[in-house]
């Protein structure tokens, strides 16, 4: 093996039923490098990762580790980890119910004299750890106390404490914002710096070109090629995603701003609230607007959604509907006034694992109209081929466990779940999380085509371009509290400005 | 090969597949005796009624599977069992017998009040006993199995008290009927396919099913999907207990009497184990009522095989015991994985081998 490389993947081959997930695929890390792996959603860039930490059988190929004689097969993630391969999985895979410290240092807990778990070392080291990275987090907490990104943050935290030559990164950055990106960014440098290699899987292409030095592109499981940064400008590297042409960042939005009347008035919240989540706010959301949410991690702007929406409990304030005051004590109340929620955790708030993508596809609607009414199977399965055609969600089978899907094919079923049910007030949060860049697109338009359409919708995503290109209006959060909204000149400038609390 | 394992990966592969074990074990036996090698299967008619080693089973096993009925729902929709359906069944039959006879009265041959009265009554206990579980489980995120276990050491002694501490004797024909017979088949076959069509239906013409599982695989996304994850744990609690007293009532009605120490006794066991060998996780989910069903049936097959080599009552225990270890290692993930794997090197073997 040359010096330089310290992991060697050739002719991997790996079949799902009904998929060849990956067909012969070659991949190369040197020591010191940022390599992206970059595809579509569905492209096998997760089990192709899969495949090297041992989570994946695969069926053809050989891998080489830097330092190893002879092919290298792991059986599990910890077998991977002895062997210097630490990985961040795309899904947060830590315990909910077990504290920050213990996810930390689960299966290499320092020890007693006796053989016992050494508590207090592992505190003291985990929140040093914590203070490393700048985040102000209790270690002493249940994990699941804290928000998606947090947790995102101490999975990553976890991988990078571990002594490791070779660092996976798989869509780390999915619900990150621009400072935690930063962070994570100057970490993966010093890693650099000290001669790992690091494979990062991302679907925003400007991280791609701010860290990486190298771009493997992976298509319907085969290789496309392996590129060095310089050699594959923006639009190249969308072009050998996509097999095709595509420009991601023209415009979508038609320019005039359109002028909303009071009749118009859908959701009208006043002094609305949560205890702990979201301070009293007032909100208007006419037919046909798209409002943006925007704030920094943890400022509330998922939270304020959840209130409107009844996933937590309002506990200040009123709710008008269409002018109508609202009760709402469950999403149920919510889905039945014709509101519907795409919540941003994917994996604890979204998919329903071991169904299959027709019946997480119908499962809100199928709520909806109660118990008693059950869905006629072929309406069932017209629904979700028109959803899965629609989306272009890359399945097997209707019948596949959506669990199966790849992260960016899970969230368009669950994205297909609420359109089923033709709802007129949608929040869509953080919707193309995980989405590759020519679906994103589709979203985009699609979002705008509901608007049109006379619905109701808030969107929050911590891309801020992505907003700019749907939104007519953006209400600012800032520490659990909502301190504006911008109207006119929504731009890349006035949004930060207004995030980072400067003039008001 | 391939056909092999796709037989072997269907979800009813398993109950199935112990089912024949079983059968198979009967048919050696009875060839070892020189008896007629498909005897286990005869039925006849005596004395007016059906008469066989299947009726038998099919007969004794219907407590078995009414209670895996509720219990599969509770299994699925909480990643818990209910542990105490064994003693609400006899708290039901308790309840029951105690209406029928009157307090105090130890043995009757009238009743004191209409039969219906106090079939209903029992039934009506085993709902509330359900409903008791469920409030502590669903709206108080109680342990399943701690919860349970309340009812599970009280509802004996609860039968005893309403008892007055005796065992009542309802020495009467026409509550024999429910462990008897109507025309020449055993009434509690009857009672048991009817819990099991009833149970089929809900499941088929609503979406009962679908909201069960997708509660017991994740709840959170459920509710926000629009669902009623307490509600719809705690009505699967409720069957539960109503499928308690209805077997608690057939238990009863067999040997017309009350025995609060001995009615149900161990069924929550069998219940459990009937949902397990039926392929259901006991870590909740996915569902299949017809593999509970397999499984409750294929649990007395084995009780009434093991009586019928001789095994006493004493150590029968122990094979079934032996039995449900192995199927629950078969079953376990880490089991599968490490089959997954050697079949993936063993192929691996052969490609490089080609190659
Ligand atoms: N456990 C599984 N069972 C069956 N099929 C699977 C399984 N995991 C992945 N697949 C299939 O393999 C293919 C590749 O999936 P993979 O998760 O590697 O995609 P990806 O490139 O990571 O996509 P994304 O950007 O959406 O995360 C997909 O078509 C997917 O449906
Ligand atoms: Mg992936």
């Amino acid at each position: 093996m040359d010096n330089n490389v310290v992991l060697t993947m050739r002719g991997i081959c790996m079949t799902f039923p009904g998929v060849k997930a990956l067909d012969h695929v070659d991949f190369t890390l040197r020591k010191g490098e940022i390599h992206a792996l970059m595809g579509e959603n569905g492209a096998g860039k997760s089990t192709l990762i899969k495949c090297l930490t041992g989570i994946n059988a695969f069926e053809a190929g050989e891998i080489r580790v830097d330092g190893i004689d002879g092919p290298v097969v792991n059986h599990s993630t910890l077998d991977a980890q002895k062997k210097g391969i630490s990985t961040v999985y795309q899904e947060v895979n830590l315990c909910p119910n077990l504290s920050v410290a213990e996810n930390l240092f689960i299966g290499r807990e320092p020890k007693t004299k006796i053989g016992t778990i050494d508590w207090k070392t592992m505190v003291k080291r985990s929140q040093k750890i914590v203070q490393d990275l700048d985040m102000d987090i209790d270690v002493t907490q249940n994990l699941e106390e804290y928000s998606l990104a947090l947790q995102q943050m101490i999975a990553i935290a976890r991988a990078v404490d571990m002594d490791c030559k070779v660092l996976i990164l798989d869509e780390p950055t999915s619900s990150l914002d621009d400072n935690e990106v930063e962070k994570l960014f100057k970490l993966m440098n010093q890693l650099k710096a000290k001669g790992v290699g690091i494979i990062f899987v991302t679907h925003f292409l400007e991280q791609v070109y701010a860290v990486c030095d190298r771009i493997t592109v992976l298509r319907d499981g085969q290789l496309v090629g392996e590129y060095p940064i310089e050699d594959l400008p923006r639009v190249k590297l969308v072009a050998a995603m996509m097999g095709k042409d595509f420009d991601d960042l023209a415009s979508i939005k038609s320019d005039e701003s359109p002028v909303f009347s009071d009749e118009d008035i859908l959701i009208d919240a006043e002094g609305m609230s949560h205890k702990g989540t979201i301070k009293p706010f007032n909100l208007q959301i006419h037919k046909g607007e798209v409002v943006g949410l925007t704030g920094l991690l943890g400022s509330g702007r998922s939270e304020l959604a959840r209130v409107i929406y009844g996933a937590d409990k309002n506990q200040t304030g009123t709710l008008k509907v269409k002018g109508k005051e609202a009760k709402i004590n469950a999403p149920i109340d919510a889905m039945k006034l014709g509101m519907g929620l795409l919540p941003d955790d994917r994996k604890a708030e979204g998919i329903i694992g071991d169904l299959s993508v027709r019946e997480n596809i119908i499962l809100a609607l199928q709520a909806k109209r109660g118990m008693f009414r059950l869905l006629p199977m072929s309406k069932q399965i017209e629904l979700a081929d028109k959803y899965i055609d629609m989306l272009q969600i890359k399945t097997a089978s209707r019948e596949t466990l959506i669990k199966q899907l790849s992260g960016g094919n899970q969230q368009k079923v669950i994205l297909g779940r609420w359109l089923a049910t033709d709802p007129d007030f949608l929040i869509l949060d953080e919707p193309t999380r995980g989405i590759d860049i020519g679906t994103k697109t589709e979203i985009q338009k699609l979002v705008l085509k509901l608007a049109k359409e006379g619905k109701g919708i808030i969107f929050i995503s911590s891309e801020i371009e992505e907003m700019l290109r749907t939104c007519t209006k953006m209400a600012v959060l800032r520490d659990g509290m909502k301190v504006g909204e911008i109207t006119e000149s929504l731009s890349q400038e006035t949004v930060m400005k207004a995030i980072a609390g400067g003039d008001k | 090969m391939d056909k092999v394992k796709k037989i072997t990966q269907k979800r009813l592969f398993l109950p199935v597949f112990c089912m024949f074990l079983v059968m198979a074990a009967n048919i050696i036996y009875d060839v070892a005796c020189g008896e007629f090698a498909f005897s286990f299967f005869t039925i006849s008619v005596r004395n007016g009624v059906l008469y066989g080693r299947l009726i038998d089973i099919l007969n004794r096993g219907s407590e078995i599977a009414i209670l895996a009925i509720g219990m599969t729902l509770v299994v699925s929709a909480s990643a818990g069992t209910d542990i105490s359906v064994g003693s609400v069944m006899s708290l039901a039959a308790s309840f029951c017998c105690m209406l029928l006879a009157g307090y105090g009265v130890s043995s009757t041959t009238e009743l004191a009040v209409p039969l219906i009265v106090g079939v209903l009554g029992g039934i009506l206990m085993g709902c509330v006993c359900g409903a008791f579980n469920g409030t502590l489980v669903a709206y108080l995120n109680v342990q399943p199995m701690v919860a349970t276990l309340i009812l599970f050491s009280a509802a004996r002694a609860i039968g005893l008290l309403l008892c007055n501490n005796l065992i009542v004797y309802v020495r009467n024909d026409s509550f024999k009927f429910f462990g008897g017979y109507l025309g020449f088949i055993p009434t509690p076959i009857i009672i048991a396919a009817v819990c099991v069509v009833v149970m089929a239906l809900l499941l088929k013409k609503t979406a009962l099913g679908l909201y069960v599982q997708s509660v017991g695989i994740n709840k959170k996304a459920s509710r926000i999907a629009g669902l009623n994850s307490s509600k719809i744990i705690f009505v699967c609690y409720l069957v539960c207990g109503l499928m308690a007293g209805i077997a608690g009532i057939v238990a009863s009605s067999r040997i017309s009497s009350a025995d609060s120490n001995n009615i149900g006794l161990n069924y929550e066991m069998d219940a459990i184990l009937a949902v397990a060998l039926g392929g259901n996780s006991l870590g909740g989910g996915k569902f299949s009522l017809a593999g509970s069903i397999i499984g409750a049936y294929t649990i007395q097959a084995i009780t009434t095989t093991l009586y019928a080599l001789g095994v006493s009552t004493d150590v029968a225990p122990v094979f079934k015991a032996i039995i449900v270890i192995i199927i629950v290692t078969i079953q376990a993930p880490p089991f599968k994985a490490y089959m997954k794997r050697r079949a993936a090197r063993k192929a691996l073997a052969k490609g490089g081998a080609a190659a």
